[in-house]
């Protein structure tokens, strides 16, 4: 499987800096705090594991780094650059992408248009979409990651009749169409059955030793503990805790917070 | 479809179209004309709203703006021609100008400031005698010639409007098969799953009215020589009701809907007349019963009778 | 001065007429995602009923006030469970459409079925002019203020203390979780288009003497009344009580101040204002978006 993000070519200033950079994150959704001043630092060629109870701000966290609404303090940098004041599209574009725990999907478009809807704006410019129509690249790229989900006999198929767990897949495949960097996966196993779910973290491993990032949200403790390197832990949208998984299972506020000691 | 096979349908629809005017006389020829114009509206209507899903409800004004740029030009003297292409350009300028705020609201909120420049560019059209002639608008425009064919006649104009029809459509179907198409499509299916895919809402928003009121500034343009005289009243936010339902009475987000929609629409009501009082009253019945029974527009009776007359699965798109 | 404080008393009292269409319109919007293009119209066909009544049937104007009221909450009745229960799942485009089409099927109805003609309601309270420090204002604007009032405020309360009040401020606020928590929503729903006809039938008695009973007039109220609406913040019921308010003082300020002719145009020149400053309305909350 072809890569075809930048990563790999890179040398120089940029591979020294972390991939992303967040510093003193907060989210106020007016008096609720949902994101506490969070630091975070991703290197390029990482897995990262996010993990905490429900509630605790891990996808408003996402969402304040693609800007699906804008941070209400700190700042974010992706490979050096500050991604103040820029567009979800303009930062999927810069090699950000993004899954959500709802999936979101074209539900009224086929599977194939689904994923070739997923990267035709990655690819050259507004003129250039209307009059360039070969897509032969896009849809080898796609029917190979398609098939590699099982899905390619789906090809044809309108999105909204896929069962939730194919839906799913479909989503995960999507957000690897245009090669992106890094790439923030929220839930990526949620109710995917266990053969599958070894597929994709196999895949993703696969993926991370050809380049790219991954921080992962789970709920599912084993995917977590085996895939991911490092793990952060937050709770009430502040970082309790941070380390190797080993670290992680044995830290008394991590297994407090899950197993619900009020302070 | 390709092949000649899956053309056929359509060229039989196309040679109807072209024998009939021999075969109508005055009003009806123009009740027929008129529908083709509207055909032009509301296929850039069905692009802004059933593609993008972009509430438009100016639609009216583009058109407006369209008809009185030909007006004003050919009265003093301008090539119809160059007032056509001018004519979709400026309306196309407005468009876009619509399409900001559109990149802020959404639904109810963009209706209304729809209706509002609808309702400004009408008052305009109404005071501004000296460019537009006020409410009396503007009279003797003259119908078009190509070289030294005059297009004066009702049923040579027909033909006028049949081929400018035909580009129309043709038109469409190239920026809807293209990428274009499949982003409008995607902001309208799902806009979170569009930005997060990286298409640009502000682009794609402002190309969709840019797109729709070029369209509806040629309708416009074609319009004035039609009735030969225009006035402000011709395109208040009503008649932009009328294209919002056309395109969907016929189909959104269909390449047959808007072609059904403006035909039904327009000749429905001229139909119904032999109802005398009560064509109203039908016809608002009609139009709840068609929301009520077949909302995705009467394309979905097209599709059934594909369905059921092999020959026409053909034409599917 | 005293031109002013009349003319702000006559702007309230329209005003407030417009608020009570606005707020049933607002309430509609908020449970059910419904625009009900046929608002006006809402308004339009109590009217005729309380001219049926009470003029051509000399029934006693309590009785007939009941009866029209009765009548309306019927209609939004038949309204919801014909129409609305099938649309909802349309989406709001085919809702406004099917509205636009009931519009217009009501009032050329109207039109046919009775009258093209403009009928005359008299007018209920006195309106005799009263003076106060010269300053002349009748009665019944006092009237139509204070009793609307009190209607919007017992609605107020019914909303925020009784607990089918607050079962509808839960289906506003999201269908899904009155769901869960044992809400029938679908009741809820059809209470609120009932509510809305009441309203409406309300507002239907108090117009009547002061605008004209006509098939067409909905088309005016309906459409003043959105704007109201979203002038106020379409999504807060004080919202449409204040655009309704605003809409009726600068009509009548810009009328008598500026142009008779362009009253209109005010209305839309303060909408899009609004819209391009605080497109969340006067009493709106504003929404985070990027």
């Amino acid at each position: 499987m072809d890569t075809c993000f930048k990563a790999n070519e890179e040398v120089g200033p940029e591979t020294l800096m972390p991939l992303l950079q967040v510093n003193q994150l907060s989210k106020h959704f007016y008096k609720l705090v949902a994101v506490n001043r969070v630091d975070l630092q991703i290197e390029k060629g990482e897995i990262v594991g996010l993990i905490g109870p429900n509630g605790s701000g891990k996808t408003t966290f996402f969402n304040c780094i693609t800007h699906i609404y804008p941070p209400t303090d700190g700042h974010v940098l992706f490979k050096g650059k500050s991604m103040k004041g820029l567009r979800p599209d303009q930062i999927s574009r810069m090699g950000i992408g993004r899954t959500f725990q709802l999936i979101q999907l074209f539900l009224e478009m086929t599977v194939l248009e689904n994923m070739l809807m997923a990267v035709q704006e990655h690819r050259g410019n507004l003129l250039s979409r209307l009059f360039q129509r070969d897509e032969t690249e896009e849809r080898k790229r796609a029917l190979e990651t398609l098939e590699f989900l099982n899905m390619a006999h789906l090809k044809d198929e309108v999105a909204g009749n896929l069962s939730y767990g194919q839906q799913k897949l479909l989503d995960f495949g999507m957000v690897l169409m245009p090669g992106p960097e890094l790439v923030l996966l929220d839930e990526p196993t949620g109710g995917v059955e266990v053969e599958m779910r070894l597929k994709i973290t196999d895949y993703i491993r696969k993926l991370n030793r050809e380049g790219q990032t991954f921080v992962v949200i789970e709920h599912n403790m084993d995917v977590v503990m085996n895939l991911c390197e490092r793990i952060v832990v937050l709770n009430y949208g502040e970082k309790i805790a941070e380390g190797t998984p080993e670290v992680i299972q044995s830290n008394q506020k991590v297994i407090d917070a899950y197993f619900g000691v009020q302070e | 479809m390709k092949g000649w096979k899956g053309k056929l349908p359509w060229g039989v629809v196309i040679v109807l179209l072209c024998i009939l005017p021999w075969f109508l006389k005055g009003y009806t020829l123009f009740i027929l004309s008129f529908s083709l114009v509207n055909i032009i509206l509301a296929i850039g209507l069905n692009i802004t709203l059933g593609y993008a899903g972009q509430i438009s409800l100016c639609h009216a004004a583009f058109m407006g703006i369209g008809a009185y740029t030909t007006g004003i030009m050919v009265t003093h003297g301008w090539s119809f021609w160059l007032s056509l292409p001018l004519a979709g350009l400026i309306a196309c300028f407005f468009g876009m100008i619509i399409g900001f705020p559109a990149l802020k609201w959404k639904d109810h909120y963009l209706a209304l400031v729809t209706i509002g420049f609808n309702i400004i560019s009408y008052l305009v059209m109404q005071q501004e005698k000296w460019l537009t002639g006020g409410p009396h608008g503007i009279g003797n425009i003259p119908r078009p010639s190509i070289g030294p064919l005059r297009l004066a006649s009702a049923v040579s104009y027909y033909y006028l409007l049949l081929v400018f029809v035909i580009l129309a459509i043709l038109s469409s179907v190239w920026i809807i098969k293209s990428k274009w198409g499949r982003a409008f499509t995607a902001i309208r299916l799902n806009e979170l799953a569009a930005k997060s895919h990286g298409v640009s809402l502000q682009h794609y928003k402002l190309l969709a009215f840019a797109v729709g009121a070029f369209y509806a500034g040629v309708g416009g343009s074609l319009f004035a020589p039609l009735l030969r005289y225009i006035n402000p009243e011709s395109f208040t936010f009503f008649v932009s009701f009328e294209y919002l339902i056309m395109v969907v009475i016929g189909g959104m987000g269909r390449i047959e809907g808007p072609i059904i929609g403006a035909l039904i629409i327009t000749m429905g009501p001229e139909i119904l007349r032999v109802a005398e009082a009560f064509y109203l009253i039908i016809y608002s019945l009609i139009l709840i019963f068609i929301m009520l029974f077949m909302r995705k527009g009467l394309v979905v009776v097209v599709d059934r009778l594909r369905e059921w007359i092999p020959v026409l699965r053909l034409t599917k798109r | 001065m005293t031109d002013f404080i009349q003319l702000l008393i006559g702007g309230l009292s329209i005003g407030i007429l417009y608020s009570i269409v606005a707020i049933g319109f607002v309430l509609l919007w908020q449970t059910s995602q419904t625009i009900n293009f046929a608002q006006g119209e809402f308004v339009m066909v109590p009217m005729f009923v309380m001219v049926g009544l009470h003029i051509v049937l000399k029934l006693p104007f309590w009785l007939s006030f009941l009866l029209t009221i009765l009548a309306s909450s019927l209609m939004g009745y038949l309204f919801e469970k014909l129409m609305i229960k099938k649309l909802l799942a349309g989406g709001v485009i085919v809702i406004v459409i099917a509205t636009l089409g009931l519009s217009a099927f009501l009032r050329y109805g109207m039109q046919i079925t009775w009258t093209p003609l403009t009928l005359f309601f008299p007018h209920i309270f006195s309106t005799e002019p009263i003076k106060i420090r010269n300053i002349v204002f009748s009665s019944e604007d006092i009237w139509n203020i204070v009793i609307i009032s009190i209607i919007i405020l017992l609605l107020h309360l019914f909303i925020k203390r009784t607990k089918l009040g607050k079962a509808m401020q839960a289906v506003a606020q999201s269908r899904e979780t009155a769901t869960l928590m044992g809400i029938n929503v679908m009741q809820i729903i059809t209470l609120v288009f009932v509510l809305n006809s009441i309203l409406t039938g309300i507002g239907a008695i108090f117009v009547a003497p002061v605008f004209f009973v006509r098939y067409d007039i909905g088309v005016q109220l309906g459409l003043k009344a959105f704007i109201a609406a979203v002038i106020g913040g379409f999504n807060q019921i004080r919202g449409a009580l204040a655009g309704g308010i605003t809409v009726g003082l600068v009509e009548t300020l810009a009328a008598a101040y500026i142009s008779t002719a362009y009253r209109d145009a005010f209305t839309m020149i303060l909408l899009l204002i609004i819209l391009l400053l605080k497109p969340e309305g006067i009493a709106g909350i504003r929404e985070e978006a990027y």
